[in-house]
């Protein structure tokens, strides 16, 4: 069987010993929550590790909170709770929705919020075995120099596999880090960097503590939706996904909406010139479509995952065209994927 | 000794309700599946247990230059290596391609050939210490699929075939073709394509080789073929076989994907007799998409005749089968894409040309319907089209051109019973297709298919004058009966069919019975696991052991009662006077007053399948006791503007001739229909090849459970599922074969109601949104309303063998065929078996074990 | 400090042991190659199949991906501990007669996620039944017989008669031959 290369494996109780665990430790030092994503990884050795510091027996990291209509995620919140919140399945439902498609339901017994939103970039050259990335000298990613998908390019376009950030994006999430130089608050948007492999503003020593998502997105003020793709019913990762929400004044004119792709840039792709297309205008079949096509423009779909890459461009805008249809309370139409029925 | 039995002489027993046969019954290894004792074989554990890990190539087609072990012997733990050198005889499963090494030698023909092994005394260290296995390769030309390996002029995989990186070239004809197309009111051509897919058996493949003297060696292996695999390391050891032991354990799945013999088999017992000490290898999930032998890729071009009755007056089809990196079953592959064509319906004429390819990848080899899904597909797609532009309903289409029971067809199969009326009609009225199909709103329609299969090859893959399958019973005072038996159970429910037969036939319950199965040094051989066989083989081996057991008891029974041996009934566990029911012994007496009068009592049954009338070479790769057939009907829903599909139902009907177990028979109803379901969705052993100028490399693209896709719970419509029971004489108790049958019908059906749904034709499988969407677009412009393969490629199929049909008056001969290859069974025995009857006649020359 | 060894007592159906295993070694790996607990099966150890799945405080978690070094104080099950005494568990009861464990590979692992549903919702629906053993793959049954078995131990974990339905025993009757 695949097993899991020795490491030393640390538990610590509270965030400060943490802290000081990981204080001036470099990447060969990694964190775990779940391990739903870190031991595949260390299994097929495209991730390594010296240490290993879990979070998971830190009481203070997990839970969900309220705090002046901010809701306040603890980063080792187990998805499974998250999907079963009341409060967030209420407040924030299409977060609530993209939890719940996540893998499958024993990973999400397992896995972490946190972990979710920092999970590995994904790419079929990469999340191999040693021996069979060997077979292809390996790539840019790990000790490699090509990105096999576009030979010619400088950079990595591992793409972002995360659920849960686009939606997060959308809604304006933050998220805090915790470190021995400091704590920092920063949009999640600006978490994500557009490369494969250097792909989190996050540094080896920092740990992600809560996500903040805040009440102007509760589903009272905003309209949201989460649309994913992927080929079965369970256990995939999405190979498209449109997270998108928007807020619209009395009369019904949209006065603010974001769209964010994920699975087809190698971070979630805000979907570009959205505000001008939707602002002031109300959700109709032809502003609709005019912001699926924008959608079909952000998109990268590259052919590094399941499903023909262009096709996943065509599925952005339908499946933008559907998720802003389901906010404007219109027919989303055409086969649901799983995860909405 | 009676002669094995040839499964005619009891048309008495096929109507008789049975107490075990016909009935749901929880099957005799249903506890130990539940509560987690079935050991499989990576569940093994003996004292000193080390384990193996193979070094496996990183190049698609290299030679060897130089192997190095000395960083790997560093590794704490580090026990031994092994290379090729050490194991210089070739194997492989058909004795006409026996182009295997347990570790290869000279050359390394695909990303993943093992090439050195090494063990330790933790799988971990093993793993380290292959890691740091240096190979010194020196690269060969890429062949990455069929149209690089009909060119010229580049590197050959194996120096042996029918030229370039051609395996195998097969052309014959039946009848007078050129008549038949003239008859013809409607011509129709197609190309279609199949793409290979893989057996993904949920357990990973696992050996544990124990040695047990210096020249004696037991084998435990996850394995379809305990037999093959036994004959393969006698070879490759150098060890005669009654020195070696394999034992099959039950196997996690197996769907023909452990019906080769593999290396690391032969490498394990290897390297147990080097270090003397038990050796385990389980391979990850990743070695096994390496092993594969899963469904070729095949492209296929048909051409029928159609009058306009629908009846059909001449076929040929072509095929084109990517075979991978060795020969494994592909022979015989090759052939079965062509010889159950003739078997559905009634198609009087017939030509086939086949060429199978070796190209860098894994080994094709037999799948669930060996050879057959993919022609199959091609027939069914082929056959929709032509009611369309016969005006004649898809299922009347069918039904006027069923095969005649009992018929020889043009290619020389002899036919039995056939339920395929019965099935079309079950799976018409199920799913309301006279009032539904061709009237459901656009983006919804239903498809219909049928299919055909064997119940056991006729021939063995080796030609023996031997029994296919042979059981031995021990009976004594306890009243216990113990059943011995080579065959394995993979969880189709081969060990339920064997004791039920045996309890049935003794009047006992299944609980009085102990099976040893799959175990070469203690069971009778039966060939194994694969071709459908068991029910049917080891039901007639079982049920002669039994009867002769019955008849040793009758008459030690009937002696002691006094009553005539013909009125004596075994049921409910005695034995009784017909006529005076009260009057009888109870089993277990009567087991006693029988071991009193005969002494220790033991009886075998065996069973050799009736002779094939086809004489012709090639003529081996068909035949069959008797075939089942299926239908099936599957409704799909389209989202046109995205390709999306989802089957919402799927409604089949299978001719299990009978029942031993329906429960097990819907188990592998069910269980087909999922199979077919996934490679016509989603399953693909597909391969990435990197640019050119860049790197020669040629990987699986997917090899995981994640990214290879298999249907999950959300994927799999429902299915109702009907049995049709007509009790076939040639079957035990009637029974036909389940396994591998109704996977057939399920890709046709799938691709004709998308058809049905949205009008238009993706002629290859797996059916991927994108190309409804194309084709939708193409439909759009006015230009034709399909995706898929266009052209078939130029092939030289040479001479083609022309042989009469039967209504021609032919003799089941080849017209110009010439005498070689036909003196003694093993020399012409180039796995397609050209002539059993030759090999039959001439018994001194057909000695087949070595 | 961290120790590249662990010894620790794990509590396994319901029964303590002491277990000394490397640190980095999974649930997996302890439970098979410490334990001698075999039931559990293993397809990929990498989370893909859910062959390997085990309860964990009552909660189906993958033992392929957690360390056994992190199950102090954690109630573990496994398919060795589903019978009640020498009778079967309704679930394995009902897989047992439906044939649905074919090869029984997948089976420990469906049985214990099923077995938290049923703790969970002793009424699943259908679609309840699917969803929750949607994360383990089986290639043999087609997963008809699997649902069918966990309404069925529904059923009898309720304390309600079971009889399986003659359809799922016997295959369905095409509807115009009645019932011939």
């Amino acid at each position: 069987m695949l097993r899991l290369p020795p490491f030393d494996f640390y538990t610590p109780g509270s965030l400060a010993e943490v802290i000081e665990l990981l204080a001036g430790e470099g990447p060969e030092t990694r964190v775990v929550a779940g391990g739903t994503d870190l031991w595949p990884n260390m299994k097929r050795r495209h991730q390594k590790a010296e240490r290993v510091v879990s979070l998971m027996a830190i009481p203070e990291l997990a839970g969900i909170e309220g705090h002046n209509g901010e809701l306040r995620l603890g980063s080792t919140t187990i998805l499974d709770d998250i999907v079963r919140s009341r409060e967030i399945t209420e407040r924030f439902p299409a977060l609530a929705r993209a939890v719940a498609s996540i893998s499958s339901p024993p990973l999400r017994y397992m896995g972490t919020i946190g972990g979710n939103i920092c999970v590995d970039t994904r790419c079929t050259y990469y999340n191999q075995t040693e021996e069979w990335r060997r077979s292809i000298d390996y790539c840019m990613k790990e000790e490699g120099t090509i990105c096999w998908v576009a030979p010619s390019s400088p950079r990595c376009w591992a793409h972002s596999a995360s659920d849960s950030a686009p939606i997060l994006c959308a809604l304006g999430a933050r998220v805090e880090m915790v470190s021995k130089r400091g704590d920092r608050i920063l949009p999640l948007t600006d978490f994500y960097r557009d490369d494969g492999i250097d792909y989190l503003d996050k540094a080896p020593d920092e740990v992600v503590a809560r996500i903040l998502i805040p009440s102007d997105s509760d589903s009272a003020r905003c309209g949201s939706s989460f649309w994913k793709l992927r080929r079965r019913g369970s256990i995939d990762f999405a190979v498209l996904s449109v997270a998108a929400a928007v807020w619209t004044d009395d009369g019904n004119r949209v006065t603010d909406a974001r769209i964010y792709l994920g699975a087809v840039g190698s971070r979630p792709l805000p979907v570009a010139g959205l505000a001008d297309c939707l602002e002031g205008r109300l959700l109709s079949e032809e502003t609709i479509s005019e912001a699926a096509a924008l959608a079909r423009k952000t998109a990268t779909p590259m052919d590094n995952t399941d499903f023909q890459a262009q096709w996943r461009g065509v599925m952005a805008a339908r499946y933008t065209e559907a998720a802003l249809r389901e906010i404007a309370g219109l027919d989303p139409r055409g086969l649901p994927p799983q995860h909405l029925l | 000794m009676a002669e094995p039995s040839d499964g005619k002489q009891r048309d008495e027993s096929l109507d008789l309700p049975g107490r075990h046969i016909g009935q749901p019954f929880r099957r005799v290894d249903g506890r130990a599946k539940v509560t987690g004792t079935t050991r499989f074989a990576d569940d093994l554990h003996f004292p000193r247990l080390c384990h193996l890990k193979l070094v496996r190539s990183t190049l698609p087609h290299a030679r060897i230059k130089a192997i190095d072990f000395s960083s790997a012997a560093d590794v704490p733990g580090y026990l031994g290596s092994l290379t090729g050198r050490q194991m210089p005889h070739p194997f492989g499963i058909l004795p006409v391609s026996e182009d295997e090494h347990a570790l290869c030698i000279e050359k390394v023909r695909y990303v993943g050939d093992p090439v050195a092994a090494v063990a330790a005394t933790s799988e971990e260290a093993a793993y380290e210490a292959a890691l740091r296995v240096e190979v010194e390769y020196e690269p060969l030309d890429t062949i990455d699929g069929i149209d690089t390996a009909l060119a010229a002029d580049l590197d050959r995989i194996h120096d042996y075939g029918d030229g370039n990186n051609i395996h195998k070239k097969v052309s014959m004809r039946f009848g007078d073709l050129e008549a038949g197309f003239a008859e013809a009111d409607l011509e129709l051509e197609d190309t279609l394509f199949y793409e290979g897919n893989t057996h993904l058996a949920m357990e990973q493949h696992a050996t544990v080789a124990v040695a047990e003297d210096e020249d004696r060696v037991t084998v435990y292996s996850s394995t379809q073929t305990p037999h093959y695999v036994h004959r393969a390391l006698a070879k490759v050891l150098e060890l005669p076989p009654s020195r070696i032991r394999v034992i099959a354990c039950s196997n996690g799945g197996g769907f023909g994907g452990k019906s080769d013999v593999f290396n690391h088999e032969i490498v394990a017992a290897k390297m147990a007799l080097e270090l003397g000490r038990p050796v385990r290898i389980t391979l990850n999930r990743e070695e096994i998409f390496y092993c594969h032998r899963g469904r070729h890729p095949t492209l296929m071009h048909l051409r029928t005749g159609f009058k306009k009755d629908g009846s059909m007056t001449a076929q040929h089809l072509r095929t084109a089968l990517d075979g991978g990196a060795y020969g494994s079953y592909g022979v015989a592959s090759t052939y079965y894409t062509g010889a159950l064509q003739t078997v559905t319906y009634d198609l009087p004429r017939y030509r086939f040309d086949g060429v199978r390819c070796f190209t860098n990848k894994p080994p094709c080899g037999p799948k669930r319907g060996h050879g057959t899904p993919q022609p199959r597909f091609g027939f069914e797609v082929h056959l929709d089209k032509a009611a369309e532009k016969l005006g004649i309903d898809p299922a009347d289409l069918r039904l006027r051109n069923l095969a005649e029971p009992g018929s020889v067809t043009a290619n020389w199969l002899q036919l039995g019973t056939i339920g395929l009326r019965r099935c079309i009609e079950a799976v018409v009225a199920g799913s309301g297709w006279r009032e539904r199909y061709g009237r459901l709103p656009h983006g919804r329609g239903l498809g219909l298919a049928c299919g055909s299969y064997l119940c056991g090859a006729g021939l063995p893959i080796y030609w023996n004058h031997m029994p296919q399958s042979g059981v031995q019973l021990k009976l004594d005072r306890s009243g216990g009966v113990a059943v011995f038996c080579g065959e394995a159970e993979i969880g189709q429910g081969s060990d339920s069919v064997l004791a039920a037969v045996v309890a049935e036939v003794l009047g006992i319950d299944l609980a009085d019975i102990r099976l040893c199965v799959a175990d070469t040094d203690l069971t009778p051989v039966d060939l194994g696991s694969y071709s459908s066989r068991v029910t049917l083989m080891v039901g007639h081996a079982a049920h002669q052991a039994a009867e002769r057991a019955r008849k040793l008891i009758a008459q030690a029974v009937a002696k002691r009662l006094e009553v005539p041996r013909e009125r004596l009934i075994f049921a409910e566990r005695r034995v009784f006077d017909a006529a005076d029911p009260e009057k009888g012994l109870s089993f277990e007496d009567a087991v006693t007053v029988a071991e009193a009068k005969w002494g220790t009592l033991g009886t075998t049954g065996s069973y050799i399948p009736p002779r094939a009338p086809g004489k012709y070479r090639g003529a081996g790769v068909g035949p069959s006791p008797t075939y089942s057939y299926s239908a099936a009907v599957v409704e799909v829903e389209v989202d046109p503007e995205t390709g999306l599909y989802r089957p919402d139902h799927v409604w089949i009907a299978h001719d299990i001739g009978r029942s031993i177990n329906p429960v097990l028979v819907l188990g592998q109803v069910e269980g087909s229909v999922y199979m077919g379901l996934g490679e016509a969705m989603m399953e693909e052993q597909a391969f990435r090849a990197l640019p050119r100028h860049l790197s020669s490399a040629l990987v699986h693209k997917t090899p995981s459970l994640l990214e290879y896709k298999s249907p999950t719970f959300h994927d799999m419509p429902p299915v109702t599922s009907y049995l049709i029971e007509d009790p076939d004489p040639q079957g035990p108790f009637g029974a036909k074969e389940v396994g591998q049958g109704p996977l057939l019908p399920v890709p046709p059906a799938l691709a004709n109601a998308i058809y049905d749904a949205v009008g238009v034709r993706i002629d290859q499988v797996p059916i991927q949104p994108q190309m409804i969407l194309k084709a939708l677009d193409e439909k759009s412009r006015g230009r034709q309303a399909r995706y898929g393969p266009k052209v078939f490629p130029e092939v030289d199929f040479g001479e083609i063998l022309r042989v009469l049909t039967p209504a021609e008056g032919g003799d089941g001969h080849a017209l110009n065929e010439h005498g070689e290859k036909k003196a003694h069974g093993m020399s012409g025995a180039d796995g397609t078996m050209s002539s059993r009857d030759e090999a039959l006649k001439d018994k001194d020359g057909a000695v087949t074990t070595k | 400090m961290a120790e590249r060894t662990t010894t620790l007592e794990l509590l396994i159906n319901g029964e303590s042991r002491v277990v000394a295993f490397p640190t980095h070694h999974t649930l997996l790996e302890v439970l098979r190659e410490e334990c001698g607990l075999t039931g559990t099966k293993h397809g990929c150890e990498l989370g893909e199949c859910g062959t390997c799945a085990v309860l964990v405080d009552g909660q189906p978690v993958l033992s392929c991906l957690v360390l056994a070094a992190q199950m102090s104080g954690r109630e573990i099950e496994t398919v060795e501990g589903l019978q009640e005494g020498n009778r079967l568990h309704p679930l394995q009861q009902t897989f047992a007669d439906l044939n649905a464990a074919q090869c029984g590979y997948c089976t420990p692992g469906i049985l214990m996620t099923a077995k938290a549903l049923l703790a969970d919702n002793a009424h699943p629906t259908r679609d309840d039944i699917r969803e929750a053993l949607s994360g383990t793959l089986c290639r043999c049954t087609g997963y008809h017989k699997i649902l069918q078995a966990v309404e069925g131990a529904a059923q009898l974990a309720a304390g309600e008669e079971w009889t399986p339905a003659a359809d799922s025993l016997h295959g369905a009757t095409p509807p115009d031959r009645g019932s011939e």
